[in-house]
């Protein structure tokens, strides 16, 4: 039975699960603070004979206080999410030296282009292959989104990357693998009545089995 | 009492009248006429692509070795199979094809439409049966008919009938996306599909001078001239090069 | 000194020869509009809650032929097994239902209605029949989102939030008509909304009784003023985006379709930018009303009032500009993602100052457990839970990866089900008696009530556990994941709680039906409560007063020391008070 967050095997899990941490921990105290207070209200202040309730509009110095304390956990919070959003997100997040792999995302498969032993992406030695994405460990993969349809999404889980993909515009995303494995693709935005078997499985490779695994595919691609 | 009898005589004349002015043409006497032939293949078989059926075991489960994408498929006598022949144009516009007896089949059976490239009648159902017992979905891509896309999730037939006529409906699943098949809707019952001999028979015509269209899903159409006349029996043959 | 008007209209107020079909039917009095509107919207959560039922019995059972499924069509459940294709119709038209027919309608078309000029102390609303219109337009709304249930390929499918090009594509969704109608239908529900504003509006600003300044206006009526006025913003471009898929759908436009020109993204900005305010329409009344029955219960004025007023206005304006945050990974501009968060964060803080603020008005108070009260409290403790998973969506890189599973459901589900929807049961049994005269069951409320917190917890809950898991939404079957396969056993805990947590809304059904005949009688001040309302018999009569009551106080004026019992009502002139010194506006 699982209870916790997946699997970790790529780089994005440090920051991502760091944060998903600690916002358990500030909005756990704010839960307790709040359900124990309010069982602890019910009971001790619940109506009994010959008691009044204390009659006043309120406080302005707790109102200050609790306004600006979630204030500035939020500016905090707000800060440190940003930092690591530019860091995966951003404009010019890819790292330079990405590996890149195309996918192609329609109604209800994955097509995967490889960029074949020439390592580039549109080139005469390309490949594709359903459902399938092989990449190399520790190596940061781009992989180029587009869809022949309506909007899909890429996520894997264990990579904690997820990147809607949506017709008419080519959206890169990027991730790195840490853990060599088997994982999987699932379709994370409703496209239709197969969404829920759009599903492709992703192989992380040592550097040498991901060398041997593409020169044989390549060379099935070729005949 | 005379004037019952006037309305009753003038009645039967009014009715006899009607009769005879809407009165429909004799059908056409059953046609015995038959034209048949082959499709020749000229070139080089093109090889087909692999069927990497990985993601659905159940489906890989039933073949011995790979099977192959049936865009092309060259018989070993040098003819094409998948060839959709049919009548185009040249019945009288007053024929009325008998209905069909029963429906036609489309089975889904190891992630596979069979047939390949089917016929069928307008009014007449298409049985859709999936016998894989896993999902498919059936997209049939009409543009005269009014197109559909359902799905089945287990061992089911589904029926579906076409009101117009169309030359080829394309019809796909969308889970497994190598799978297509391609259907002709016609408002008579003559056409065929050459199988693994490459030859079709086009049976129990009336007498006419009719125009023949052989289709085929990458090498387009051709047409032939074709006239018969009471029992007769003609061959046309079609040839189709490889590209 | 006194209102001018006052003298002049009195005299109508009782004289009630209305036809059985202008009191009743086509009634442009706001109390029975309201209670149109009210037992409207309880079938259309009904019809939400079995669409649901079947969705977990697929989620719980996957495959498996459902109890009853025999009625349904071959097209729907052959042999009682639901299709993929109808469980994402069941998906899209349960979100549907409830966002559009039941939680909006009863928050805003019940209670604005009812409440509006019974506690700012007037006849009826300021455009009476425009009112029965937005009642009529919004019954026509939902008689075509039903019918698009039973058409020939189905209902629409492609979730509420109805994403383009799915939605604007017959062939990439296979639903054709009934998603047309759903358009139709969404044009309609717009146009219910912006007269319904428009009345609502208009009354609170220049039909207030004498001595009804901005600051003694109840919280319940401060957030349906400021609900409406996001109303009247926020529909319009509902309404607008649905005319444009429409025009998609059946004339050849292609505003969505990138295949031709359109933009995908651009459906999401228009939905999103009403949606967005949208769901503050769907919270903001159940605060305003959670706020009077807790100071109520509390027997204690409302800790900090006006931050109160000011965290509505707050939470409102805010609301305009975090649009985005639903859109963090949809390919929009990351830089976006950067600002939208920053909104995000920001509307944390109102909420969390009103959640103190109820708390310090249970603090020290002499606490009444009535049934509105637990309600309220729950609204309290489960809203909470929602507001404060919504922090993890509001960091974008941790939203990253929970958007589109199932910890977004819990969170909605807790501010909807646990907050707008606790809120609306505890109203309901609070103004009933208002509205028909008699009490619901005391003891069957409070069965009702455990047995809700209960079950409702037991099926929401763990889907943030699925959720953090990384399952996704709007799946016909997780099992075909090896990674989620594992959380089976969760899945059919939730499904048998949800089935339970159904079976218990019978309670609350049958309680407030049987109670209109046969409930007690109610006295006038059942809850001996301060507001307006509750100066007039229960239930109050057409017309409401003769003469408008004058207004000496604000409405929380619980045990104040200027009077022997524990409340002071908004109307009651003590020798102490004077006059206002004139009416606020020339109303009557």
């Amino acid at each position: 039975m699982h209870w916790w967050l997946p699997a970790k095997a790529s780089t994005f899990t440090g920051p991502i699960d760091g944060l998903f941490l600690a916002i358990l921990i500030i909005t756990g105290i704010a839960f307790v603070l709040v359900e124990v207070g309010l069982i602890w209200f019910s009971v001790q202040y619940r109506q009994r004979p010959g008691r009044k309730a204390f009659y006043t509009h309120g406080n302005t110095r707790a109102e200050v206080i609790w306004t600006a304390i979630p204030a500035v956990t939020m500016v905090a919070l707000g800060l440190i999410s940003n930092h690591y959003w530019v860091e995966i997100k951003g404009r010019n997040s890819v790292p330079a030296n990405a590996y890149p792999i195309g996918i192609h995302a329609k109604q209800f498969e994955w097509q995967m282009t490889y960029p074949g032993a020439d390592g580039k992406l549109g080139t005469a030695d390309d490949f594709t292959i359903r459902n399938q994405l092989h990449v190399p460990v520790g190596r940061p993969i781009v992989v180029q989104l587009s869809s022949e349809d309506v909007i899909h999404s890429f996520y894997v889980p264990q990579f904690r990357v997820r990147q809607d993909i949506v017709p008419g515009m080519d959206i890169k995303a990027w991730f790195q693998p840490t853990v060599a494995g088997t994982y999987e693709i699932g379709c994370s935005q409703l496209c239709g009545l197969g969404h829920y078997r759009m599903r492709a499985q992703v192989f992380v490779h040592t550097q040498e089995d991901y060398d041997a695994w593409m020169k044989q595919a390549a060379q099935e691609a070729s005949q | 009492m005379r004037k019952l009898g006037a309305m009753a005589v003038t009645g039967a004349v009014l009715a006899l009248a009607l009769a005879a002015w809407t009165r429909q043409p004799p059908l056409p006497a059953q046609g015995g006429a038959k034209v048949a032939g082959k499709i020749k293949f000229v070139g080089t078989k093109p090889a087909m692509p692999k069927i990497d059926m990985t993601e659905e075991p159940k489906c890989k489960a039933k073949y011995q070795g790979v099977p192959t994408e049936e865009t092309v498929v060259v018989n070993a006598n040098g003819t094409l199979g998948n060839v959709f022949v049919y009548v185009k144009s040249g019945l009288p516009a007053s024929y009325q094809a008998p209905a069909a007896a029963g429906p036609v089949t489309l089975d889904q059976d190891g992630c596979r439409y069979h047939p390949h490239v089917l016929g069928i009648q307008v009014g007449q159902p298409l049985a859709i049966k999936n016998s894989d017992g896993i999902l498919h979905n059936i997209k049939a891509k009409a543009k005269a008919n009014r197109p559909f896309n359902i799905s089945q999730p287990t061992v089911m037939t589904s029926s579906k009938t076409f009101d117009k006529p169309e030359v080829m409906v394309a019809l796909e699943c969308n889970v497994h996306g190598w799978m297509h098949a391609w259907l002709g809707v016609l408002p008579h019952s003559f056409f065929s599909v050459s199988g693994g001999d490459g030859s079709f028979t086009l049976a129990g015509l009336p007498p006419g001078t009719y125009t023949i269209e052989a289709w085929h899903e990458k090498y387009g159409t051709q047409t032939a001239t074709v006239t018969v006349a009471g029992s007769e029996a003609k061959t046309a043959d079609f040839s189709f090069a490889a590209k | 000194m006194t209102s001018v008007a006052a003298t002049a209209h009195g005299a109508h107020a009782h004289h009630d020869d209305r036809s059985f079909v202008k009191k009743y039917i086509f009634s442009t009095d706001h109390k029975i509009i309201g209670i149109q509107f009210l037992f409207v919207s309880l079938f259309f959560l009904l019809v939400g809650g079995l669409l649901a039922m079947q969705m977990r019995w697929q989620l719980g059972f996957p495959g498996k032929p459902m109890p009853g499924g025999g009625v349904l069509p071959e097209t729907m459940a052959p042999g009682g097994v639901i299709l993929p294709e109808y469980y994402i119709q069941l998906v899209t038209m349960h979100g549907t239902f409830m966002v559009f027919f039941a939680i909006m309608p009863l928050l805003v078309g019940v209670f604005a209605n009812f409440l509006i000029p019974l506690k700012i102390g007037t006849h009826d609303m300021a455009f009476p029949r425009i009112n029965m219109w937005s009642f009529w337009t919004f019954l026509i709304g939902g008689l075509v989102m039903l019918s698009s249930l039973f058409v020939p390929d189905g209902a629409a499918r492609a979730g509420w939030t109805m994403y383009a090009p799915l939605s604007a594509r017959h062939d990439y969704s296979g639903a054709s008509l009934g998603q047309e109608l759903w358009s139709v239908s969404i044009i309609f529900v717009g146009l219910s909304s912006i007269l319904g504003s428009l009345n609502y509006i208009t009354t609170i600003i220049n039909n207030r009784a004498p001595g009804m300044t901005w600051f003694r206006m109840p919280l319940s009526i401060w957030s349906l003023f400021i609900t409406a006025i996001l109303g009247l913003l926020a529909l319009p471009v509902l309404s607008g985006a649905a005319i444009m898929l429409l025009f998609d759908q059946i004339i050849g436009t292609h505003f969505f379709d990138p295949a031709v020109g359109g933009q995908a993204l651009l459906w999401q900005h228009l939905f999103w930018f009403f949606g967005h305010p949208e769901v503050y329409i769907l919270i903001l009344p159940a605060m305003g009303m959670v706020s009077d029955i807790i100071s109520n219960g509390s027997r204690k004025p409302i800790f900090g009032y006006h931050s109160m007023v000011f965290a509505i206005v707050a939470i409102a304006f805010l609301g305009w500009i975090v649009w985005g945050h639903h859109m963090f990974v949809s390919g929009m501009n990351p830089t976006l993602g950067s600002s939208f968060m920053v909104s995000t964060l920001v509307i944390a803080v109102p909420s969390a100052v009103k959640t103190f603020n109820w708390m310090g008005t249970m603090w020290r108070g002499n606490l009444r457990f009535h049934v509105p009260m637990l309600h309220a409290v729950a609204f309290v403790a489960m809203f909470v839970i929602g507001g404060l998973s919504g922090i993890f969506m509001a960091a974008t890189p941790v939203d990253m990866f929970i958007h589109d599973t199932y910890f977004i459901v819990a969170h909605l589900h807790y501010v909807l089900f646990g907050g707008s929807l606790f809120a609306l049961f505890g109203a309901i049994t609070y103004w009933y008696p208002k509205m028909f005269g008699r009490m619901m069951s005391e003891p069957w409320g409070k069965v009702h009530f455990w047995l809700t917190f209960l079950f409702y917890n037991c099926t929401f809950f763990p889907m943030h556990i699925t959720g953090m898991a990384g399952e996704m939404r709007r799946l016909y079957d997780p099992n075909q994941y090896t990674f989620l396969q594992p959380l089976q056993p969760i899945r059919v805990f939730i499904s048998i709680s949800a089935f339970l947590l159904f079976a218990t809304q019978l309670i609350f059904f049958v309680n407030f039906w049987w109670s209109l005949k046969k409930g007690k009688p109610a006295p006038q001040n059942p809850w001996e409560d301060n507001g307006l309302e509750w100066s007039l018999p229960s239930p109050a009569p057409h017309g409401n007063w003769e003469k408008v009551p004058t207004v000496y106080r604000g409405p929380y004026e619980f045990s104040s020391p200027q009077s022997t019992e524990d409340y002071l009502p908004q109307y009651t002139k003590l020798p102490t008070d004077r006059e206002p010194a004139r009416a606020p506006v020339a109303g009557h």
